[in-house]
């Protein structure tokens, strides 16, 4: 056990945290601020990686998983709900604490998930694929309960980190031009994303997603 | 052998007994620091103790022997729990009695005579802060047992000095699972000694006291006696922390040399543990009472989220 | 020299985009598009030339890729594509004028449905499934655009379900992604482990656990883009609230790509697993959308929303016939999606038409078409009756071979599959009938419209159905012995 290897799981550990804390916020302002945290663990994690293994590609990666991810998303994301005016999610008709114990059964879904995955000789092994599908269940939880287009679109951008952890934990990296691509398709979606809230907003005066869906015939 | 066990023993009581004011001085010192006020000073808890230990308690004509009998064995257990935590040394007279699961216990009983005693006059107030007292306890409780089985388990043991004999062994090593039980106990803490954001430790607020409800009918030696074992709760609760999520410098060897060494690094420890809490408070603002039992389950979920994590990790 | 060609083919669209973007709203735009689609036509053949001479090949240090399974597909999106904006041309003038649609939004539709274009063909030619999971992340950004174009409530809303139905599935297809890599990762390392071409030459090598789990949420995945039941919530909103060409595009084309992917995968996970049980999941989610998709067909009675609905039965039948493998279902299922892909954007094309001249898409609302706009009412009952499988067209062809192999490998989803077939026929000729027979209802200025494209996709599928050209048969033959175990 190195310590860089146990430095990688204390930032699974830690990622895993984060997507649970997500889970159980409700007020907007803290829940891009823990997206933020959420990308920074994910860029240290990154930056690791590419100290075990020495690879340009994986600091460049890690550098722009930091910009993305630390600054320019959340700063997207705040001014996008300083315009909107929106700061607290609605409650959602399922309480916290059963949320938190689904999510608990999601986790251990996938840390079991995850067991039979072994590669002989990896310095990886099941633990973070199981850390990262668990977050990646837990984003997607947190999507299905919101109640505000906003906190859906911030599990969705959870969900992405979580991929890239995946992505990051599993394989010391995707090829560059992967990274890259995926990338631009979220700055590409949050921009158009940004473009929808506005006209729902002017459409329904509301971002609560069951006055959207209730609307066609 | 058994003197210098005797000897650490006693310095660790009297230890306990005399910094816990101190400990309660610099979280109110660091709060007013935080806030931009200038506070009363690092040795105003001790000034409150002073007075009201001269002052003559006034007990209801109704009140029982459980009344009065309360503050002495609330004091005792914390004393008696201040005494078997493994904080600055593992060899200790009570050590084999330093099991996770008796720890708790203490704790309960605790609580519980309390909260009778405080039912004991008929009060309403007195009735409502012991409701509410049973019910974050009943909350507080599985969340720490919780906590303290995920170091148990990576040592295999509840004894608390098998335990942190064997993390302080291993050095410098971060357990992931660790990270998930430190933040759970730092919830369980925060409710534990009534402290925001579960209660605030500094008004009487009828509709939102816990702790407070609780002793509106004790004064003079019983009121100190009171505040002084929440004081000790306190510190023994940071002392547990330090000792499971930073063993470091706790002394395992048999003689004496190494105790100050010890002392200074847990006074290190309750420092910054100390402004760490300082700046909870601070940060956040009083959780309606409802909202309590959530912040409990988190604290239990986060708990057992460690258990699951040391499965996967296997340490 | 002419591996180049492949890669201009592939960004003609791209530049397409930017010039229309740039055209805005000019009228100009229309036979631009149409310009553009023609050249990427023109493209698409110049390669299938190429193909036809030398079989499969590479190009750009094989990052490009073309073999008989995606050439057939490529010519399929070139050509639907023309068409499609052949329509297009038409029928967004008319909605312009009619008052429908903002002219400021042309620029933005244009671009985008060369966007979209685009998006089709990487993930076709693309021999990284890397690329070819940021092309399908491109085309559900670049549809999300479109479907929201009108900007009215409900279509906002369509979009939005669609944005965050599609926009997790393809991120648990990412995840599939990632998986295969890390499967392939210690069998070929760095790059080449995302590679097409290399995957198949060591399928047999790949952890099978991994695989299959990664096949799981690629199905998932890319499934939702295909519409396959219960991940289909999406597409009936977004076919019925975007416009109409987008929804000829979205069936006939997104629909079958997503499929390919699916296909890919299959293949690899099989060679991993040795078994066929990706085949029994494919089998699984086809049955299930054919048959919810035929059953929840009685109770619409938006137009559009009903041919979406028979797309994802259509859907699920090509995923099932896939799922079968061997060489008659896997020849069935690519016979069933070209079929498909120009019947069903022929349905639209048509149904469009009829929603705009009726100014409503209630189908109570539509009768007597034949009566008011006799081709227009016609082309309507043709495009239904080939859609719900009638002898002379191609998809009466496909769905006999696939009911036959069905009978040789899985003889008791027969009852099933004939059952839904004839849910399906029953509810959309019954509808369609009223519409096109129907007493003619208050009559409204006829719009002046081509109903070229419609007719150009009859011929070809009524071609399809009497005989298979030799060229086709024999790619279909190559593509089946490729995805086949």
């Amino acid at each position: 056990m190195t310590t860089l290897a146990s430095a990688i799981h204390l930032l699974a550990a830690l990622f895993l945290l984060a997507a649970f804390a997500m889970l159980s916020q409700r007020r907007l302002a803290n829940l891009i601020t823990l997206y933020a945290w959420q990308g920074a663990i994910l860029a240290s994690c990154i930056a690791l990686a590419a100290y075990a293994t020495g690879s340009a590609h994986l600091y460049a990666s890690a550098l722009l998983n930091a910009l993305l991810k630390i600054l320019l998303v959340p700063a997207l994301l705040r001014s996008l709900a300083r315009r909107l005016d929106v700061q607290w999610d609605r409650e959602s008709l399922v309480q916290i604490p059963t949320v938190m114990l689904i999510g608990l059964g999601l986790v251990i879904f996938a840390f079991n998930a995850a067991l039979p995955i072994a590669v002989p000789g990896a310095a990886i092994n099941h633990a973070t694929v199981g850390i990262a599908l668990a977050a990646l269940l837990l984003s997607l939880l947190m999507m299905i309960l919101r109640a505000t287009a906003l906190s859906q679109v911030i599990g969705f951008l959870a969900l992405e980190n979580s991929l890239i952890f995946a992505a990051t934990s599993v394989t010391y990296g995707m090829p560059m031009v992967i990274e890259f691509g995926i990338a631009l398709d979220v700055i590409v979606g949050i921009f158009i994303l940004g473009v929808f809230f506005f006209h729902i907003r002017e459409q329904f005066d509301s971002l609560n997603i069951d006055r959207i869906e209730g609307h066609h015939e | 052998m058994i003197a210098h066990l005797l000897v650490r023993q006693t310095i660790q009581i009297l230890f306990v007994i005399a910094m816990a004011p101190l400990l309660a001085g610099w979280i109110r010192q660091c709060r007013a620091w935080l806030s931009n006020r200038s506070g009363a000073g690092l040795l105003q808890p001790y000034r409150e103790l002073f007075k009201l230990l001269r002052k003559q308690p006034v007990v209801a004509e109704e009140a029982s022997m459980l009344f009065v009998a309360t503050p002495y064995v609330v004091f005792a257990a914390m004393v008696v729990a201040g005494a078997m935590i493994p904080m600055i040394t593992t060899r200790l007279l009570l050590a084999g009695a330093a099991d996770a699961v008796a720890l708790a216990g203490v704790f309960t009983m605790a609580r519980i005579f309390a909260a009778l005693a405080a039912m004991d006059l008929g009060t309403a107030f007195g009735s409502m802060g012991a409701r509410r007292t049973m019910l974050v306890g009943f909350l507080a409780e599985p969340a720490l047992l919780m906590v303290l089985f995920t170091p148990a388990l990576i040592s295999g043991s509840t004894s608390l000095v098998v335990i942190v004999h064997d993390l302080a062994r291993h050095g410098v090593i971060l357990y992931p699972s660790m990270v998930f039980a430190a933040a759970a106990y730092v919830m369980v803490t925060l409710a534990e000694n009534a402290r925001l954001p579960v209660d605030n430790p500094d008004t009487h607020l009828e509709l939102t006291m816990i702790h407070e409800a609780l002793n509106l009918e004790y004064s003079g030696r019983y009121l100190a006696l009171i505040e002084w074992s929440a004081a000790i709760k306190l510190l023994v609760y940071i002392g547990i922390g330090a000792a499971l999520f930073l063993p470091w410098g706790i002394t395992q060897g048999p003689g004496l040399a190494g105790l100050p060494m010890a002392y200074a690094l847990l006074v290190a420890k309750l420092a910054a543990a100390g402004t760490g809490l300082a700046a909870i408070e601070t940060l956040s603002a009083k959780l309606r009472l409802f909202r309590v039992p959530e912040f409990l389950g988190t604290a239990f979920l986060l708990a057992v989220l460690g258990l699951l994590v040391r499965y996967l990790f296997g340490h | 020299m002419s591996d180049v060609a492949l890669a201009w083919m592939v960004l003609i669209p791209l530049a397409g985009a930017a010039l229309l973007g740039a055209l805005g709203s000019r009228q100009s735009g229309f036979s631009a598009n149409v310009a553009v689609s023609l050249a990427t036509l023109a493209g698409a053949s110049f390669m299938t030339v190429r193909v036809v001479q030398d079989g499969s090949f590479s190009s750009l240090h094989h990052e490009l890729f073309v073999d008989p399974l995606s050439v057939f597909l490529i010519d399929l999106v070139a050509f639907v594509s023309f068409t499609t904006s052949l329509f297009s041309r038409s029928y967004m003038r008319a909605e312009v004028r009619l008052g429908h649609l903002d002219p400021a939004r042309l620029g933005t539709y244009h671009a985008m449905y060369q966007v979209f274009i685009f998006a089709m063909l990487l993930a076709l030619t693309c021999n990284n499934i890397g690329v070819l999971w940021i092309a399908m992340e491109g085309a559900t950004l670049s549809t999300a655009l479109l479907i929201s174009l009108y900007r009215t409530p409900a279509s906002l809303g369509a979009a939005w379900k669609y944005f965050i139905l599609c926009g997790v599935g393809i991120a648990l297809a990412l995840l599939g992604t990632i998986m295969v890599y890390f499967a392939a990762h210690s069998v070929l390392g760095g790059h080449r482990a995302l590679l097409w071409t290399d995957l198949y030459s060591v399928k047999g090598r790949l952890d099978p656990a991994i695989m299959a789990i990664a096949f799981v949420f690629l199905i998932v995945g890319y499934g939702t883009k295909v519409g396959l039941v219960p991940l289909h919530a999406w597409l009936p909103d977004a076919h019925a609230e975007g416009p109409t060409p987008i929804s000829a595009v979205l069936s006939g084309l997104l629909l079958s790509v997503a499929l390919y992917a699916i296909v890919r995968f299959k293949a690899l996970a099989e060679g991993a697993l040795r078994t066929n049980w990706p085949g029994h999941l494919m089998i699984g989610f086809g049955l299930a959308s054919v048959l919810i998709g035929a059953f929840s067909l009685s109770s619409q009675r938006d137009i559009k929303r009903l041919f979406a609905y028979s797309s994802v039965e259509h859907m699920g039948l090509a995923t099932f016939a896939f799922g079968l493998g061997g060489p008659l279902a896997t020849f069935a299922a690519l016979l069933h999606m070209t079929a498909h892909a120009l019947t069903k954007s022929s349905v639209f094309f048509t149904s469009g038409a009829v929603a705009q001249t009726a100014g409503t898409k209630d189908m109570d609302g539509i009768t007597g078409l034949v009566d008011r706009d006799p081709a227009l009412g016609w082309t309507l009952m043709a495009s239904s009756l080939a859609i719900v499988g009638t002898p002379p067209f191609g998809i009466f062809a496909s769905e006999f071979l696939i009911l036959i192999a069905a009978l040789h490998k899985a003889p008791w989803s027969v009852p099933l599959l004939l059952l839904a077939l004839g849910v399906a026929f029953a509810v959309i000729v019954r509808r369609t009938q009223a519409m096109v027979f129907g007493a003619p209802g208050a009559s409204q200025a006829p719009t002046p419209r081509t109903l070229f494209a419609p007719f150009a996709h009859l011929v070809l599928i009524v071609i399809l159905g009497l005989a298979i050209p030799h060229l086709l048969a024999a790619w279909y033959t190559q593509a089946a012995r490729l995805v086949g175990p």
